[in-house]
């Protein structure tokens, strides 16, 4: 027995040892953060980079950690969604609207010391449009037609068709050294943070580099602490292990940060749309009156209520109250009104409704709105059938080939209403207008046609019911109190780090 | 002699194509593509092909078959399909958490259970017996990760004195941070193996205990704690020894769950990863 308490008293050594460690170290972490300059930031998320190029299938994750901290493009889209310049001190537009020549920021410099010059620039565009490359949005740039370099500090863009949108999709496009490295694991970039070390499987740190042209990060580093679960991820912040959350993913993650007086929570605007997409292409699905009959079948507010609390939003199109084209007025275009909706179904065809199956992806959270629809649809004579699938067979059996009655899905991006203009998309929602009107966004020489037009797609798009919008996520950061200048709106999965500062 | 030999290593290459074939027509039987792990979500026609033709996903299942056995072969792990980074330094950085995760907590239990079980057989009978008997079987039935999940919640949540999870960034370098982040891991499969081990180790000291040889022993004189020490403990170990490496190999299949629940990047995680996004290569 006297060895069980010794070992008993060896055990809890142990533990106070430790504990006494971990106290002394936030000791010094909070003395220096005096100096704000000084201290790491730690952030959590649930985005690894897959590799660390955007061209090569980094995936969301490379987007989170290097967009404007690590490298940097010709422009900039601010948090709040506006274009701004960033390595191009200035531009001209073409009365004719299909070339633009961009000036360059003096005295810019890659992390390894190499001068930006206008080659680098079209470097970096040839590398994102070459055969195979996995860049995002890589359909934007087919219009471009070439790239000049005259001198080392202008770039001149020619287009094929004028593209009210072409410097918005440039600020997707990092400039990058591209001499002889492996971008997969190192980086070579003009930001504020140069790479640090890449953990795979747990974590990513890039720390702040003196050699940088603009004004410098106001911390010294941050990390990017990788999570594959979410609720591992809440714990961490709870127990002081991370700073920030950069996106909560769901709201069981939300209480326990609640009316607490050391945690911010802070309700950005989203831009990531929950869908009921149907295959516009086949019957019943083709006419427009059975589909808004399943939208006024559908109680969105209770749904919306029972998956996010008091987060989130509803709207009545694909478009977000962030995009210029927003019109508050659409919430409502499809309301809950199950003898509407039966009207509809009835003069749709199906007076004693039908059946289909819902394909419905794994992950949080379709199953509980897939469970959702089937009891609310069961009123109007809908019958759900749900068909569980992965997200990596959404994407062969959904998205590559098309082979659906209806999905569900959650579209992350701002601007994407464009998607409907495009017959071949995967929902094939197909109006020659809408196609028109969207193609001419593109080519009018102000914002202020590109919104008008825009506007009357997203008005056709909410009264034919091309898919159901069930609600607008909530953006959720949530933080340490101590921690501020992050961004909240969340762009894009970007995430600009250098303002960011953690005080006592 | 030579021709015996030949004949097991025969059937030892069958049973190894045989394997290799099960294996990578499980693999396959998952619906998906290691293409759509790469993919933009707006990926054009034309990228789905570039990514399929890097992945080697269009090619013939035939010929992917040959392509991946080639390579294990040759025990070059090539690249991954997903990230295109090389696997093997990879592999060789991840054991730098599993290993020392899995065998502190194997010695650490073996210690534990050794004790454990000792107690519980030599006093069998007595209430103490019967308390390190229920708990054992609790232990037994209580899964690793919800015995994570309790460990995160008491010393992570409440007491604020170890980590919830994650790994140092720079790994071993930061020696106290590592050590640190392994505590709860290791306990939690300690808790787990622990039982498993003390009934072991229990069941076969009872044994010797009741055999004839200790009879014999203790009718010379000796008393029943050192006649065991001297004749019973070396026969009691037998049946422990060829247990071990069954637990040991569990703890290591074990260790899937505990970096996941922990956020460690050992090579547990880096495996549910990768079938998860279909990277065969790193399978």
């Amino acid at each position: 027995m006297k060895y069980f308490k010794l070992q008993g008293l060896a055990a809890v050594l142990a533990l106070a040892v430790f504990a006494g460690q971990n106290l002394y170290a936030r000791a010094q972490n909070d003395q220096s953060g005096a100096i704000p300059a000084s201290v790491i930031i730690n952030i959590g998320s649930l985005y690894e980079p897959t590799n660390l190029s955007s061209t090569e299938g980094g995936g969301q994750g490379v987007t989170e950690a290097f967009n404007g901290n690590v490298y940097e493009g010709l422009f900039k889209l601010t948090d709040e969604g506006k274009v701004e310049n960033l390595l191009a001190v200035n531009y001209t537009k073409s009365a004719d609207g299909l070339t633009y020549t961009i000036t360059l920021r003096d005295g810019v410099r890659f992390h390894s010391g190499k001068a930006l010059s206008s080659a680098d620039v079209k470097a970096s565009f040839e590398r994102a449009v070459a055969p195979g490359s996995l860049s995002a949005r890589i359909s934007s740039f087919r219009i471009v037609k070439s790239v000049a370099t005259p001198d080392a500090k202008t770039v001149v863009f020619t287009l094929n068709t004028p593209s009210i949108s072409f410097l918005y999709n440039l600020a997707y496009l990092w400039i990058l050294n591209i001499d002889g490295r492996d971008f997969k694991t190192s980086e070579d970039g003009t930001g504020p943070y140069v790479l640090d070390r890449w953990t795979r499987g747990s974590s990513l740190s890039i720390k702040k580099w003196d050699g940088y042209w603009g004004t410098p990060a106001k911390n010294a580093g941050v990390v990017f602490n990788y999570f594959t679960d979410a609720s591992a991820l809440s714990n961490a912040l709870l127990s002081g292990q991370i700073d920030i959350i950069t996106a909560v993913q769901s709201p069981d993650g939300i209480a326990q940060f609640e009316n607490n007086r050391k945690y911010v929570i802070n309700n950005g605007a989203s831009t990531t749309k929950e869908l009921l997409a149907f295959n516009d292409r086949n019957p019943p699905f083709n006419n427009a009156n059975v589909r808004k009959a399943i939208y006024s079948a559908v109680n969105r507010q209770k749904l919306l209520s029972s998956i996010w609390g008091n987060y989130g939003s509803l709207i009545g199109s694909m478009v977000p109250p962030t995009d210029p084209w927003y019109d508050a007025s659409l919430v409502n275009a499809n309301p809950y009104d199950i003898n509407l909706a039966k009207q509809l179904l009835a003069s749709g065809g199906y007076p004693n409704g039908f059946a289909f199956t819902l394909d419905t992806p794994t992950y949080d959270p379709h199953p509980t709105v897939a469970e959702f629809l089937k009891s609310e649809l069961a009123a109007v004579g809908i019958t759900v059938n749900i068909n569980s699938i992965s997200a990596d067979e959404w994407y062969t059996k959904v998205y590559k080939e098309r082979n659906f009655a209806a999905t569900l899905q959650e579209h992350v991006n701002d601007r994407d209403v464009v998607w409907y203009g495009n017959p071949d998309f995967y929902w094939g929602y197909s109006n020659p207008e809408v196609v028109r009107l969207v193609s001419e966004s593109e080519q009018v020489n102000t914002p202020e046609e590109q919104t008008q037009k825009l506007l009357e797609v997203n008005r056709t798009i909410a009264r034919e019911a091309a898919s159901v919008w069930l609600y607008l996520y909530p953006q959720i950061v949530i933080s340490a109190s101590n921690v501020s200048g992050y961004p909240i709106n969340g762009l894009n999965s970007q995430f600009y780090a250098y303002n960011i500062v953690k005080t006592n | 002699m030579t021709r015996y030999l030949l004949h097991r290593f025969f059937f030892l290459l069958v049973s190894f194509v045989i394997a290799l074939l099960v294996i990578f027509i499980l693999l396959r039987l998952l619906p998906g593509d290691p293409a759509n792990a790469i993919l933009p979500a707006d990926a054009t026609p034309e990228q789905i092909l570039a990514a399929r033709i890097k992945t080697g996903s269009n090619l013939p299942l035939g010929q992917q078959y040959l392509n991946w056995f080639t390579s294990v072969l040759r025990g070059s792990f090539g690249d991954s399909l997903v990230s295109g980074i090389p696997v093997a330094p990879e592999v060789v950085k991840r054991f730098s958490v599993t290993i020392p995760l899995t065998l502190i907590s194997f010695v650490i239990s073996f210690i534990m259970a050794s004790i454990i079980g000792f107690i519980a057989a030599y006093k069998n009978g007595t209430w103490y017996a019967h308390v390190i008997t229920l708990g054992t079987q609790a232990g037994i039935a209580i899964p690793a990760f919800w015995v994570g999940i309790i460990f995160v919640w008491i010393f992570a949540l409440r007491l604020h004195i170890l980590p919830s999870g994650g790994w140092p960034n720079n790994g071993w370098s930061n020696f106290g941070k590592a050590l640190e982040s392994l505590i709860l891991p290791v306990l939690t499969i300690v808790f787990v193996m622990t039982a498993t081990l003390s009934r072991y180790i229990r069941a076969s000291i009872l044994n010797i205990l009741d055999s004839g040889y200790i009879r014999t022993s203790r009718s010379l004189g000796f008393s029943q704690g050192s006649s065991f020490v001297l004749h019973g403990l070396r026969n009691a170990y037998v049946p422990v020894v060829s247990i071990l490496g069954i637990e040991l190999s569990s703890t290591l299949l074990g260790a899937v769950v505990i970096e996941n629940v922990f956020s460690l990047p050992g090579l547990g995680s880096m495996l549910t990863k990768a079938i998860a996004q279909h990277d065969y290569s790193s399978i």
